[in-house]
């Protein structure tokens, strides 16, 4: 247990000290060995846990508790004063329903409630983990250096790097608090940090766009903590003792007792994980210095979200509530990956392709058959790797190119080769065989086959996977295109951005050749734990992806093959004068530029329409959720 | 499961008898618009000269993209005849087109720009209905691999209708033939010059012809999948189902991309879908 504690509590303690360092070099180490030191802990962790199933741990339930709830009071205040002095006053009616149902909770409901097993680990908590700890202390390193660079290019911006990487730690300790613990209560406590902590990073540039995004994440955030608040209301009147506050105990009682609050978690889960209706705080969150969207992105927030619901999967499978939340999932999926065709900005593409998978994971997890429960933690792991790899790339060209639009970075092989080459590997990840994102896709569709009513989700893989070859194959194009003005740029990145992102790029590639590991010694007796059964690609499909993958690593080298590579000439420009750098020559001396540019399709995957389609689709959906939910309490 | 045997009889068979259709096309096309046409063998002398000539490029990396196209349109064929997983050779004939498309891409030359989009919008198009052709016939077969598929006794044409003439409508896109040819094409009528393979010439194009070959006997070998229960009239089929591809191919003018995408998504809806949704309701879901 004294791991467990440690990897919360650590980093709790660095952020506390980070708040009070204000030299660069010193931050900068504390950081890095902080960093190391967390990786270590939770791949010490993995060592220690992994072949052993579930395990409880009792930990003190009272003094934790009391020091919690005195905590979200603090907050609650500090939120009230926030909404106030900005004159956001839904978000300050949410935070006081909010913070009477935490009151009527704490005071009221557990006067004699008494959970005896608190903390717990098994191994869909231990793959968090690893995500939190090895992923997250990555963005933070990489986030040294960008910071520093953030500063010198935005000078309006008030230096408060203080408070950002304190918040980062406290983002990375709540966010393993909120996997380990087994008592909802706590999980409840950890899961507004998250939302206290997001709230703040978007918040960071402190400009008009940028509060007003943090707030909007803040209510989204804020609807979801009540809907948690009212799901912990539920378990303690239907057991006072407290004894279902415990997840393990509450996924044993059955559908009866727990379907209301698993329905309940699952909206909350949908706000965080940011489907759709609630997808506009993630994509407004872009605002945001772009090491906070990675880690927003993949393996905090959204990641807490989805965990959530994955969690509670036994519960709702079968049930119509849990085809309702797997629909939302599967319309988002769809729509977002729609949306991402019509966006050029590489962040808002990035963010709609996180919405569209979130998608895909809570359709997994709402349908909640054994064999999606398997292919939805796949996904979680594949997407998360893969995601702050593209992001932490963004950032990094952003940096030097001074935009982060895709027009832009025509050429970027030339211009940047090393960070053009991870960009792709990161994009290969996201889509393409035989890299994970699409591993997991294509057991999605095996499973929902034999799922009840899977054919609905069939067909929404069918058209939305193909959208995203779409977007994610023109990004790659216009990377890769040999643009005959791009020039070399790629001097002056920092070291440990190199490193962070050379080995999230390795990460990539290398998940997709141990993932039959990962699956065997974690993520199948995990299922197999919960459901009696579990699944697995078949052997052959193993050693052929294996084959394709190998092959395409050394397809590379046979450009170094020296031989006849062909005579370079000027691409054909239609029989007309052009100038040498392939401007067309006009009469009378005038020189037309050529520029090229990837379609758009604004008119049928525009944002504004399909966002419309969305939000009504999903709201509807919940709306008829509630009316079931409603029916089942009354 | 896979058979090696299989794989490889098709990696030495294949591209001989693609070039053979593919001169039987011509023919029969010459034929059609009252031309005597070429020789049956014409397509393998023009790959053979194509060999014969200097490569010009944009950019080397053009010959990497090219080279990646053909093994990987090989390697999905290869897998599709040793039997392997149906979607699996779905991703990986992606994978493969993909390449092609980079290839367009990496020469920054306005046509093939051009043509790499549209060649992007016509995977969009016929991949749904690819991926549904794979998922009806793990519901008639109850199995995604092609050996279990072809082995299978039921016949799976009169469980998939809709879905057979589904995956004829985005045979015409793969067969690049007309009224779907947009982002390259057979005629000599393109606005986009040579759309996507506009700046390939010498063993770059003779290779994209091979990897043509390759694919087009893979696409019919899914039609035969349709029929596997009786081989002659799978053979039947496969002849019909060509021979309509061609008058096709001759009676109508190329269509706008929003048609192309718009008309291949609603068949793939339409024929498609309701026929599995048939299936998957009515029949009981899946079949023994």
């Amino acid at each position: 247990m004294i791991e467990l504690a440690f990897l919360i509590i650590f980093p709790t303690i660095v952020a506390f000290l980070l708040l009070f360092i204000s030299r660069g070099a010193f931050r900068d180490s504390v950081v890095k060995i902080a960093a190391l030191v967390i990786g270590a802990g939770s791949v010490y962790l993995l060592i220690r846990y992994y072949n052993q199933g579930l395990v409880l741990f009792s930990a003190p339930f009272e003094p934790a508790t009391e020091i919690m709830f005195g905590i979200e009071l603090i907050i609650a205040v500090l939120l009230l004063y926030l909404g106030i002095r900005y004159r956001k006053y839904l978000a300050v009616v949410l935070v006081l329903f909010q913070t009477a149902l935490l009151l009527l909770v704490e005071l009221v409901l557990l006067s004699d409630a008494h959970p005896e097993t608190n903390l717990f680990i098994d191994q869909f908590s231990l793959i968090m983990a690893m995500i939190i700890g090895i992923i997250g202390t990555l963005i933070c390193v990489y986030s040294l250096g960008y910071m520093e660079t953030y500063h010198t290019r935005h000078p309006e911006v008030k230096d408060r790097r203080r408070l950002y990487f304190f918040m980062v730690f406290v983002f990375l300790a709540a966010m393993f608090g909120l996997v380990f613990s087994n008592n909802l209560l706590w999980v409840f406590f950890f899961w507004e940090i998250t939302t206290l902590c997001s709230f703040i990073l978007i918040g960071y540039a402190e400009t008009h766009e940028a509060t007003n995004n943090a707030f909007l994440a803040l209510e989204m955030n804020l609807l979801g903590g009540i809907a948690f608040a009212g799901a912990l209301i539920y378990v303690l009147s239907v057991d006072p003792t407290g004894g279902l506050l415990e997840i393990e105990n509450l996924l044993a009682s059955g559908h009866a007792i727990a379907l209301i609050p698993a329905v309940l978690l699952g909206f909350a889960g949908i706000t965080k994980a940011a489907l759709m209706p609630f997808s506009s705080w993630l994509v407004g969150a872009m605002v945001a210095p772009t090491p906070v969207s990675a880690l927003l992105h993949s393996s905090t927030m959204v990641k807490a979200g989805v965990y959530i619901i994955v969690r509670f999967a036994p519960v709702l499978t079968g049930t119509p509530e849990g085809l309702i939340i797997g629909l939302i999932g599967g319309f988002t999926f769809l729509l977002a990956s729609a949306i991402a065709i019509s966006q050029s900005n590489a962040k808002k593409v990035l963010a709609y392709s996180t919405i569209a998978n979130l998608g895909l994971i809570v359709a997994c997890a709402g349908v909640g058959t054994y064999k999606l429960v398997w292919a939805a933690i796949l996904l979680i792991i594949f997407h998360a790797i893969a995601k702050s790899l593209l992001f932490l790339c963004v950032g990094t060209v952003e940096h030097r190119i001074g935009s982060r639009n895709i027009e832009d970075m025509s050429g970027l092989i030339i211009r940047m080769p090393k960070l053009a080459v991870m960009m792709i590997v990161g994009i290969a990840g996201m889509f393409l065989a035989p890299f994970g994102m699409l591993i997991s896709k294509w057991a999605a569709i095996e499973a929902f086959i034999e799922a009840q009513f899977g054919l609905i989700f069939v067909a929404i893989l069918a058209f939305g996977g193909s959208l995203t070859v779409f977007f994610w194959s023109k990004w790659m194009g216009k990377i890769l295109s040999f643009d005959p003005n791009a020039v070399g740029e790629e001097k002056s990145v920092k070291v440990e951005k190199w490193l962070v992102l050379y080995i999230l790029t390795g990460l990539t590639v290398l998940i997709c050749l141990i993932f039959p590991l990962i699956s065997s010694t974690l993520i199948e007796p995990f299922v197999l734990a919960v459901y009696g059964q579990t699944a697995r690609l078949s052997q052959d499909n193993l050693i052929i992806m294996a084959m394709m993958l190998f092959l395409l690593m050394i397809m590379p080298f046979s450009m170094l093959i020296s031989g006849n590579n062909g005579k370079k000439v000027s691409a054909y420009m239609g029989g007309r004068p052009t100038s040498p750098d392939l401007k067309f020559a006009g009469s009378m001396g005038i020189t037309r530029d050529v520029t090229l540019t990837n379609y758009y399709f604004n008119d049928m995957f525009g944002e504004k329409r399909l966002l419309m389609t969305g939000t009504a689709l999903c709201f509807g959906l919940i709306l008829l959720a509630g009316v079931i939910l409603a029916g089942m309490i009354l | 499961m896979i058979s090696l045997w299989t794989a490889l009889l098709f990696i030495i068979l294949a591209p001989f008898i693609g070039g053979l259709v593919s001169g039987i096309d011509r023919k029969v096309t010459a034929r059609m618009q009252g031309r005597v046409g070429p020789p049956i063998l014409q397509p393998f002398y023009d790959v053979g000269k194509l060999f014969e000539k200097e490569n010009l490029v944009v950019t080397t990396t053009q010959n990497f993209y090219v080279l990646s196209y053909l093994v990987f349109i090989i390697v999905s064929g290869a897998l599709f005849f040793a039997g392997g997983d149906m979607l699996l050779v779905i991703f990986a004939f992606t994978l493969a087109h993909i390449f092609l498309v980079l290839g367009g891409y990496a020469s920054y030359s306005p046509y093939s720009f051009i043509g790499a989009e549209r060649e992007l919008i016509q995977i969009i198009a016929y991949e749904p209905m690819i991926i549904l052709t794979a998922v009806g016939m793990y519901m008639v077969a109850g199995s995604f691999f092609v050996s279990d598929i072809a082995a299978s006794s039921l016949p799976l044409i009169m469980y998939l209708p809709g879905v057979f003439i589904g995956f004829l409508m985005v045979l015409t896109i793969k067969l690049r033939k007309s009224p779907f040819d947009l982002s390259t094409s057979h005629h000599a009528h393109q606005e986009l010059v040579k759309g996507v393979t506009t700046e390939f010439t010498g063993p770059s194009l003779a290779k994209i012809e091979i990897a043509h070959w390759y694919e087009n006997v893979f696409l019919l070998g899914v039609i035969f999948l349709f029929f596997a229960f009786s081989i002659p009239l799978a053979l039947a089929a496969l002849v019909i189902a060509y021979l309509l591809e061609i008058l096709i191919d001759n009676t109508f003018s190329r269509v706008k991309w929003q048609f192309t995408l718009r008309s291949a998504w609603i068949i793939a809806g339409m024929l498609g879908l309701v026929n599995l949704a048939v299936l998957y309701y009515l029949a009981g879901g899946l079949l023994p």
